[in-house]
């Protein structure tokens, strides 16, 4: 699986001057929207079909499993990535996988952290549409696979906002792809498991808090541009 | 993708050592390189201490090893009992620490092997140019933190479990001083982190000098009790050891190129380097892995002795 976001990549460190070698901050940036967009995207196909299903069925429990998945929203990341790393750890169920120090335990990590605010959301945003258009749709013929479809279109903003929350969740993050990354770059400056954050956090360790704020700074714009974009393209899906 | 690579080369080797000693070599056929067992593409995790690390000696040195055997060294800086508990649970091949103390329970456990004595540097009483407790020049660390606790004047601790921390836990204990109350803060946090609480507060700590060197222009703090390098007291000696991960506990562990890695770091070749690393024009190392002498302790937790052999 690639992400293309290499063209992206390559701009910011002509943006920023920073003491670092060359290919070190655009490296770090790569990983950073790699495993978040693998993760968020990972995460929306899962979530969005469970808000669809909550939102179109009644069921007892369901209060329950809302108030599970509200509570999600809350889990602090650090210990979702303890749980991972026992998970992907050697001696743990997925250990002969050695997924540990990887991009892709990073990545469960950031799938866990993202799914209850993008279902959570997802699913406000579908409950949110006026009955009547559920109504029309059956009345019109549609089958249950149109209705929601016809719903899913009228949430489409609540679900862009879903997802840009998962996505800022997850890009955002620093406990758990700490613990399960190992924040890893290679000795030729090319980062293998570190991300903006972890590259903020490492910076901050030595008190380098200058270049801490510059890193700071690439991420902020990255979110926005990433924003920025899901807007656009939600904007030209209407009429 | 590198998931399988550790078991794909397992059983080249496997299969090729079936060929070499007559048997049927079937498991080789799998694969189309079974070419002799080669490390190259392979990945050595390295988990070490954040000195190490954030000194930028690690990466200074790496580039020589990753060339010479055409492998990727992942080094994690974790703290030294964070490094030593990733490479307990088999997450890391080879672990590269300064505390000897818990060095030595890892080897006691079984989980170390092949211990090395790898370089040295000390560490130092930091503290604000004014000195409010007063240990400017103290010829005993321990003398110098119980005068900062009788002060009470605010001192930083690590409190995160690592090499330093525990050096430091020891000193007070040394010291027969029991810290506690306000002035004793614990930040949890790296050495840099620390160093720079300290500033803020106008504070004592203790650092490794690498990490004081290397941060040294942009605090005010200033070395108050030299470390053994300078001439102070032995106490504050800094050893950093490396250790492979035993295969006999965790089979999937990279051992041989643990091994290729201890090696070669402590080679005369990769040993200058590490004395020749020098930040704002100060040696942060001192390599002491080469020497004329024989040195049985380096292998064996301290004090520890053969019950078979009575000297």
């Amino acid at each position: 699986m690639s992400v293309p976001v290499e063209p992206v990549v390559q701009l910011v460190p002509a943006l920023v001057d920073l003491p670092f070698r060359e290919g070190y901050v655009s490296s770090i940036v790569y990983v950073s929207l790699y495993v978040s967009l693998i993760s968020v995207g990972l995460s929306t196909v899962f979530s969005v079909p469970v808000a669809v299903v909550l939102g179109f069925s009644e069921f007892p429990g369901k209060r329950f499993v809302k108030s599970v998945i509200n509570t999600g929203m809350g889990f602090p990341s650090v210990v979702v990535g303890l749980v991972v790393l026992f998970v992907v750890s050697n001696q743990g169920p997925l250990g002969a996988l050695e997924l540990i120090f990887t991009k892709q335990a990073m990545i469960m990590s950031q799938f866990v952290l993202a799914t209850p605010p993008i279902t959570a959301i997802s699913l406000a945003a579908i409950t949110g549409v006026d009955d009547d258009v559920r109504d029309a749709a059956r009345v019109l013929g549609g089958t249950r696979l149109d209705a929601a479809l016809v719903v899913l279109k009228e949430a489409r903003y609540g679900i862009a906002t879903a997802v840009l929350a998962g996505f800022g969740r997850a890009i955002s993050e620093v406990g758990s792809v700490l613990i399960v990354g190992g924040n890893i770059t290679g000795a030729d400056g090319i980062s293998k498991t570190r991300t903006l954050t972890t590259a903020i956090q490492l910076e901050a360790r030595q008190g380098q808090y200058e270049t801490a704020m510059v890193l700071g700074a690439v991420l902020v714009a990255l979110v926005l541009t990433v924003n920025a974009v899901v807007v656009r393209f939600g904007d030209q899906g209407v009429r | 993708m590198p998931i399988h690579r550790r078991g794909v080369l397992t059983a080249i080797g496997t299969g090729t050592l079936a060929g070499l000693a007559g048997c049927s070599g079937t498991e080789s056929s799998e694969e189309e390189d079974a070419a002799p067992a080669s490390v190259s593409g392979e990945t050595l995790t390295l988990t070490t201490t954040t000195s190490t690390y954030d000194t930028g000696l690690l990466d200074e040195i790496h580039g020589d090893f990753e060339e010479m055997y055409g492998v990727t060294v992942d080094a994690v800086a974790q703290g030294t009992g964070a490094a030593l508990e990733s490479a307990r649970n088999g997450d890391s091949d080879v672990v590269m620490v300064h505390a000897r103390g818990l060095e030595d329970e890892f080897m006691r456990n079984g989980y170390g092997v092949n211990r090395r004595d790898l370089m040295f540097n000390d560490f130092v009483i930091v503290g604000p140019e004014d000195d409010p407790a007063g240990i400017s020049g103290m010829g005993s660390a321990t003398d110098a933190l119980t005068t900062v606790a009788d002060a009470e004047a605010t001192f930083v601790s690590r409190g995160d479990n690592s090499g330093t921390h525990t050096k430091e836990l020891n000193l007070w204990e040394a010291a027969g001083t029991e810290p506690g109350g306000d002035w004793y803060q614990e930040t949890g946090t790296g050495m840099g982190e620390a160093l720079n609480v300290a500033n803020q507060q106008s504070a004592y700590t203790l650092s490794d000098r690498g990490t004081f060197i290397s941060q040294r222009s942009e605090i005010d703090l200033t070395i108050l009790v030299q470390g053994p390098i300078e001439g102070g007291p032995e106490i504050l000696s800094n050893p950093y050891g490396i250790m492979a991960v035993n295969p006999g506990v965790h089979e999937n562990t990279n051992y041989d190129l643990a091994m290729a890695y201890i090696g070669w770091i402590t080679s005369p070749g990769a040993q200058e380097a590490i004395s020749e690393y020098q930040m704002e024009g100060e040696q942060l190392f001192f390599p002491e892995a080469v020497s004329e002498d024989p040195d049985f302790q380096q292998y064996v937790p301290e004090g520890w002795s053969s019950e078979s052999s009575d000297e």
